[in-house]
């Protein structure tokens, strides 16, 4: 079964204020999908809404890319994937969509984007999230995606935090 | 798990089609009904192997923005400069990294063009340039587990 | 930590507001006879023993037009809570964050965050945005909007008896 690729999207500006049936659709599925055979029957019935409009309006917000994908998500923090590293590339700016394309598609990578260059300090344009059990499987992925670039990679680093500095409010502790 | 639920975990990761019956495909696909194949999701979703299934929002295209920014701060103004930043309520995730670009923060705002406007006051606050990094493109998000 | 009469008096005193004037613990102590000095050492040994969260200002936040407010739940695997409810409370448009036990099975969620917004498309946004940038995806949760506000104060805790066992909320 192939991928479902999410189609690339742009950093462009969204519109503001969100359409009333689409604000209802998000706010009803927030909690999930009914699993069913027929889920977006069972969520129109409980939007008094159409079926056909639903799911009209899902794949319209697919389209603009407010929704990624309908999937599950595996908790990777849970199952034991604590180590990540902050990848940055410096790929042909010809190059860098394709390219993107393919490591973003890689299991352990979460996050990959365009970001612009801040020469002469800053000269990757392409940010892969990676994520292992441990910094040694981290580094090992990293060179994996030196590998896939070859030739087209002019340099890249790996950058790890050391340090959460934002501001910390309540701390919960179980009582 | 057997090779079916294997299957199971590694296809809804991807992403299921936006129809009436969207388990249809995929209860083809590993040979079962389309019932035993819900009743093998909801025994993965109770063990915690995966754990919500549905819509994936962009928090993007619902018209906030997200603007990743760093900084370069000398180590003796470190823990001055984390304060300035982190006063602004609308920075998120504040993480010191090794390079010489070391602090690095998310702006979080409602409206795109707000974005600017914090990074121009944390700028004149601090003294210090704030390189801005915002998302031209996204190709992909999500990690796969593949089982 | 053992609480005083003096402890007692000084709680009752001030769980309604302070005084508005411009040396309030001053006032307070008077109130109570003890210096200003003596009145904020108390206070500063009580807040950190936990006893008292915070001094701060309880805001109508509906007169404020933050009309909006959501009510998000959680379900949060129980080796993940104090994680997840760090990253949370953390978040500056999050005014509340804590736990209760699941009621299952008909209620898993065992962690509830306030989100306040000026209108039901804001609080979306932020709550989408919190999903991203704490990589919070993989944890299921709904979200409740409030439609009406019956009564919004802080708690009161009345009639501290002597001799009661005082619950240590610990917020540190």
């Amino acid at each position: 079964m192939t991928r479902n690729q999410d189609a690339c999207r742009k950093g462009s500006p969204a519109p503001s204020g969100l359409d009333p049936v689409d604000r209802q659709i998000i706010l009803a599925t927030q909690a999930g999908l009914p699993l069913t055979e027929q889920p977006y029957d069972v969520l129109a019935a409980e939007l008094g809404l159409d079926v056909d409009k639903v799911i009209a309006r899902i794949r319209a917000m697919q389209e603009r890319g407010v929704i990624r994908r309908i999937a599950a998500v595996p908790n990777h923090y849970a199952l034991g994937y604590r180590a990540n590293g902050m990848s940055v590339w410096n790929v042909p700016d010809e190059q860098v969509r394709a390219i993107g394309r393919q490591v973003g598609a890689l299991d352990y990578v979460s996050h990959c984007y365009l970001r612009p260059r801040h020469l002469p300090l800053w000269p990757y344009n392409l940010f892969a999230m990676v994520h292992g059990k441990t910094r040694a499987e981290v580094m090992a992925e990293v060179e994996e995606i030196a590998a896939l670039l070859g030739g087209h990679c002019r340099g890249y680093e790996v950058l790890y935090s050391t340090r959460i500095l934002k501001k910390t409010g309540l701390r919960i502790k179980v009582d | 798990m057997d090779d079916i639920d294997r299957r199971l975990v590694n296809s809804l990761q991807d992403g299921l089609p936006v129809t009436r019956r969207p388990f249809d495909g995929l209860a083809d696909a590993v040979g079962l009904g389309v019932p035993e194949v819900l009743d093998r999701i909801q025994c993965l979703l109770d063990a915690g192997v995966l754990s919500r299934f549905g819509p994936m929002f962009n928090a993007e295209q619902l018209g906030g923005a997200l603007s990743l920014c760093a900084m370069e701060i000398p180590e003796a103004r470190f823990e001055q400069v984390a304060g300035q930043v982190n006063a602004h309520p609308e920075v998120a995730h504040n993480y010191a990294r090794e390079h010489r670009l070391n602090m690095w923060f998310v702006v979080a705002t409602e409206e795109a063009t707000q974005a600017a406007d914090v990074i121009a006051a944390i700028e004149q606050e601090t003294g210090c340039k704030v390189y801005d990094m915002p998302k031209q493109e996204e190709f992909y998000i999500g990690l796969k587990l593949t089982v | 930590m053992v609480l005083t009469d003096t402890d007692r008096e000084l709680i009752a005193a001030i769980q309604q507001g302070l005084p508005m004037v411009s040396r309030p613990y001053a006032a307070v102590g008077t109130q109570l006879g003890l210096s200003e000095a003596e009145l904020i050492v108390r206070l500063t040994e009580l807040q950190n023993a936990g006893l008292i969260k915070r001094m701060g200002v309880v805001v109508r936040h509906r007169a404020l037009g933050y009309r909006a407010n959501a009510m998000v739940v959680w379900d949060v695997p129980d080796n993940e809570l104090e994680r997840v409810g760090r990253l949370l409370a953390a978040e500056t448009c999050v005014t509340l964050c804590y736990q209760r036990p699941r009621r299952l099975p008909g209620w898993p969620y065992n962690l509830f965050c306030m989100i306040h917004g000026r209108e039901r498309d804001i609080v979306l946004r932020r709550l989408a945005q919190i999903i991203e940038i704490n990589d919070l995806q993989a944890i299921a949760h709904s979200v409740l909007f409030s439609s009406r506000s019956f009564k919004q104060r802080g708690a009161h805790y009345a009639a501290i008896t002597p001799g009661l066992p005082v619950r240590r909320l610990s917020y540190g």
